[in-house]
C-alpha cells in the first residue's frame, strides 16, 4: 500500500495543473461544507442560549389549564402554587389586553413578572428602578411595531377575573433587545404583583420558569416541561435547516467527486499504455488498481491542504465577525441572531475530512475496477474500449 | 549454453474474430537456451509479438504449452505472473513505453521499487544502468525531453536494472534512425555478453536481423525457418 501511496503521489505531482484543479473544486465543497455546517451549528448553539435565557430557563412548571398554544387557555390556565413549592421558580402570570398607541389598537399579551428574578435575562430591575406609576417593559419588535419609546405613555385596557373591563395609562419604562421573539413581539412586561392587582387575580401564577437548581418534582395540577420539551421547535426547525444543508453538501460533494471520477475515468483510458507498462515491468493488476485508487484518494488529501490554506482564515474571520442576515426570526417563529457566528467543531472539521477522503476514494475505486479486467497486451497496445 | 530458459510445446494461440477464430499462432515447438541473443522475424501479422507476449507472461496460450524458467505461463495466477516478470524478465518496447511524469532515474529504478529494494541498493543499481547506455548525465529529465535513442536507451536501462535472465524486445528499433538502431543493438549486445542475459527479438528490420545469432522465422502464425548464424565481426 505505501508503494501505490509513493507512486500515486509521484504521479499526481507530475500531472501539475489538472492535480490542483481537481484539488481546487473539492476543496471548494470542503470549505463551504465545514462553513454551512459550522453556521448551523453556530445557530444552533446560539439559540439554544439565548433560549435557555431568555424564555426557557431550565425548565417550565405549567399549570395543567394552559397550553402555550392555545390563546382560550390562557383566560383559566393559571392557579395557586404554595409558597414553600416556589424556591427556584420565576412565576410568571399571562393575561390578555389591548393597548391604543397613537390611536390604534393592538392585541397583545400582557406578561407578569417578579421584577427581582434573575433566572431569565430580562432587565426586570427596570420596573423596580422606574418613577412611572405603572411601568411596563417592552422588546425591540414590540417597540417598533406599536412606534413606541422608552418613556412614551399608552392606554392600556385589560379584563379582570370577572370580566369587567379596566384601563390605565401605562409608561414605557425600558426597551430591551434580543433575539428570543417568544418574549418581544406583541408583549408587555410589568410586575407580577401589579397584574395580578388589577386583575383580581392574587396569588395566581400562569407558569413558573425553574432557574439552575431547581430539581423537578410532581407538583399536583402542574406539569413541569423540559428544556429539551421547550425547545423541540427549535431544534426541529435546525434539524430541518441541517437537511436543508445537506441538499447543498450532496451537490457540493457530487460536484467535487464528479471532477475526480471524470479524471479517473479518463486516467484510465488515457493512461492506458501505462497501464500496460506497470504490468509488463511487474505489479499486478490489483497493484495497479490501488495505486489509481490512492490518487484518487490522494486528490482528496490535496483538497485537505490546499482547503486549509485558504480556508482556515476565512472561517475564522467569519467566526470572529458573524455574519448578519438581515432576517427576523420572529417571522418564521425561531430565534435567530442578526448575526449569526459560525461553530467549527473537531467534530464537524474531522467528521467532513473523513468524509470526503473516503468519498474521493471510493469514486476513484469504482474506475478502477476496470484496470482488474484489463488484459495488459490490449492496455499496451492502448486498444481497450 | 545447455540451460533452456524458455520451452514452448505445440503451441496455439487463437483469437475470437467476429463470430470466428482467428489463429495467430499455430503449432509453436521452441526452446531458447540461457544466453542467446535471437529474433523471431517476420512480417506484420505473422504473430511475433504474441510469441513474445506469451514468453512474457502477458499473454497465455490457447492450446500448448509455454514454460519460461521452469514456469508453465499457464498455469500462473495473474500474481505469479507479475513476481515473473518483476523478477526475471525486462521488457523494451517500440514505442519505449516510458512512464511520462517520472524523471529518467525514476523510469529505471520502478522495477527496483517493485522488489522492495532498499534506497542505496536502489540508487547503486540505477546509476549502474545508466551508465550501461551512458545516460548517466540524463537521470534527471523527463521523457519528454529525450530523444527518440535516448528514450530506447532509458528503456534498456529500465529492462536491464534488476538484472533479469530475460529481456524480451519488441521491434526495439522500429522508431529510431540507423544510427541510433545500430547503437542501441550494440549495447544490448554487450549486455548480453558480459551479463550473459537472455535477449528475444520481435523484428523485420535487417539491421537488427545482422545482430542476432538466431532467427526463427515465423510466417502466418507457424516457424517457417529456425536458423543459428554467425554474426560477423565488424558488424558489431
Amino acid at each position: 500500500m505505501k508503494l501505490a501511496f509513493q507512486l500515486a503521489y509521484k504521479n499526481l505531482m507530475g500531472a501539475g495543473l489538472r492535480t490542483w484543479l481537481n484539488a481546487g473544486v473539492l476543496s471548494f465543497a470542503f470549505v463551504v461544507i465545514i462553513f454551512y455546517n459550522g453556521l448551523i451549528d453556530g445557530w444552533n448553539e446560539q439559540a439554544k442560549i439565548d433560549g435557555i435565557n431568555w424564555e426557557w430557563g431550565n425548565g417550565q412548571l405549567i399549570h395543567k389549564d394552559y397550553d402555550p398554544y392555545d390563546a382560550f387557555s390562557i383566560e383559566d390556565g393559571h392557579g395557586k402554587l404554595a409558597e414553600d413549592k416556589q424556591e427556584n421558580l420565576t412565576p410568571i402570570l399571562i393575561r390578555q389586553a389591548n393597548i391604543y398607541p397613537k390611536g390604534r389598537m393592538m392585541s397583545i399579551r400582557l406578561k407578569g413578572i417578579d421584577p427581582n428574578q434573575t433566572t431569565l435575562r430580562l432587565p426586570t430591575e427596570i420596573l423596580n428602578q422606574s418613577k412611572a406609576d405603572f411601568p411596563v417593559l417592552i422588546g425591540q419588535r414590540m417597540a417598533e411595531s406599536a412606534k413606541v419609546k422608552t418613556g412614551d405613555e399608552i392606554l392600556l385596557r385589560w379584563r379582570d377575573k370577572n370580566g369587567t373591563y379596566d384601563a390605565a395609562t401605562v409608561t414605557v419604562a425600558g426597551i430591551f433587545e434580543t433575539n428570543v421573539p417568544f418574549v418581544d413581539g406583541g408583549q408587555f412586561w410589568m410586575a407580577i404583583e401589579k397584574l395580578q392587582e388589577i386583575t383580581l387575580l392574587k396569588d395566581q401564577i400562569t407558569y413558573f420558569v425553574a432557574n439552575e437548581t431547581y430539581k423537578p418534582k410532581e407538583v399536583e395540577g402542574w406539569n413541569f416541561e423540559t428544556q429539551k420539551y421547550l425547545m423541540r421547535e427549535q431544534t426541529k426547525m435546525i434539524d430541518a435547516k441541517k437537511i436543508g444543508g445537506s441538499i447543498l453538501y450532496i451537490v457540493l460533494m457530487t460536484l467535487g467527486l464528479l471532477a475526480i471520477f471524470d479524471t479517473q475515468v479518463l486516467s484510465i483510458f488515457r493512461r492506458q499504455k501505462e497501464i500496460g507498462s506497470y504490468i509488463a515491468l511487474g505489479m499486478t493488476r490489483w497493484q495497479v488498481v490501488r495505486m489509481f485508487t490512492a490518487e484518487g484518494g490522494m486528490y482528496s488529501i490535496f483538497a485537505v491542504i490546499l482547503g486549509a490554506i485558504y480556508g482556515i482564515p476565512i472561517l475564522w474571520y467569519f467566526s470572529k465577525i458573524g455574519i448578519g442576515f438581515g432576517a427576523d426570526g420572529s417571522e418564521m417563529g425561531i430565534i435567530m441572531a442578526e448575526r449569526m457566528y459560525p461553530v467549527y467543531g473537531l467534530g464537524l472539521v474531522f467528521g467532513t475530512i473523513v468524509i470526503v477522503v473516503l468519498s474521493a476514494t471510493l469514486v476513484s475505486f469504482l474506475p478502477a475496477r476496470k484496470i482488474a479486467r484489463m488484459n495488459p497486451v490490449e492496455a499496451l497496445k492502448g486498444k481497450v474500449q | 549454453m545447455s540451460e533452456k530458459i524458455i520451452i514452448t510445446e505445440n503451441l496455439i494461440k487463437r483469437f475470437p474474430v467476429g463470430d470466428g477464430e482467428f489463429t495467430a499462432l499455430n503449432d509453436i515447438n521452441l526452446s531458447f537456451e540461457k544466453g542467446e541473443f535471437s529474433g523471431i522475424v517476420g512480417p506484420s501479422g505473422s504473430g511475433k509479438t504474441t510469441l513474445l507476449n506469451i514468453m512474457g507472461s502477458l499473454d497465455s496460450p490457447t492450446e500448448g504449452s509455454c514454460t519460461v524458467m521452469g514456469k508453465r505461463i499457464s498455469d500462473l495466477s495473474h500474481k505469479q505472473s507479475a513476481q515473473l516478470r518483476n523478477l526475471h524478465i525486462g521488457f523494451i518496447f517500440q514505442v519505449y513505453n516510458l512512464l511520462p511524469v517520472y524523471t529518467v532515474y525514476e523510469n529505471v529504478e520502478f522495477a527496483l521499487l517493485l522488489q522492495k529494494r532498499s534506497a542505496t541498493e536502489r540508487k547503486k543499481a540505477v546509476m549502474e544502468a545508466l551508465e550501461w547506455v551512458g545516460l548517466e548525465k540524463m537521470a534527471n529529465k523527463k521523457p519528454s525531453k529525450l530523444s527518440g535513442g535516448e528514450g530506447q536507451r532509458v528503456a534498456i536501462a529500465r529492462a536491464m536494472v534488476k538484472r533479469p535472465e530475460l529481456v524480451l524486445a519488441d521491434e526495439p528499433t522500429a522508431n529510431l534512425d540507423a544510427k541510433n538502431a545500430h547503437a542501441i543493438l550494440q549495447t544490448m549486445k554487450k549486455l548480453n555478453e558480459e551479463l550473459k542475459t537472455t535477449f528475444i527479438f520481435s523484428t523485420h528490420d535487417e539491421k537488427v536481423m545482422g545482430y542476432l545469432n538466431r532467427l526463427i522465422h515465423l510466417e502466418d502464425g507457424k516457424v517457417a525457418e529456425d536458423e543459428w548464424v554467425t554474426v560477423k565481426k565488424s558488424q558489431l
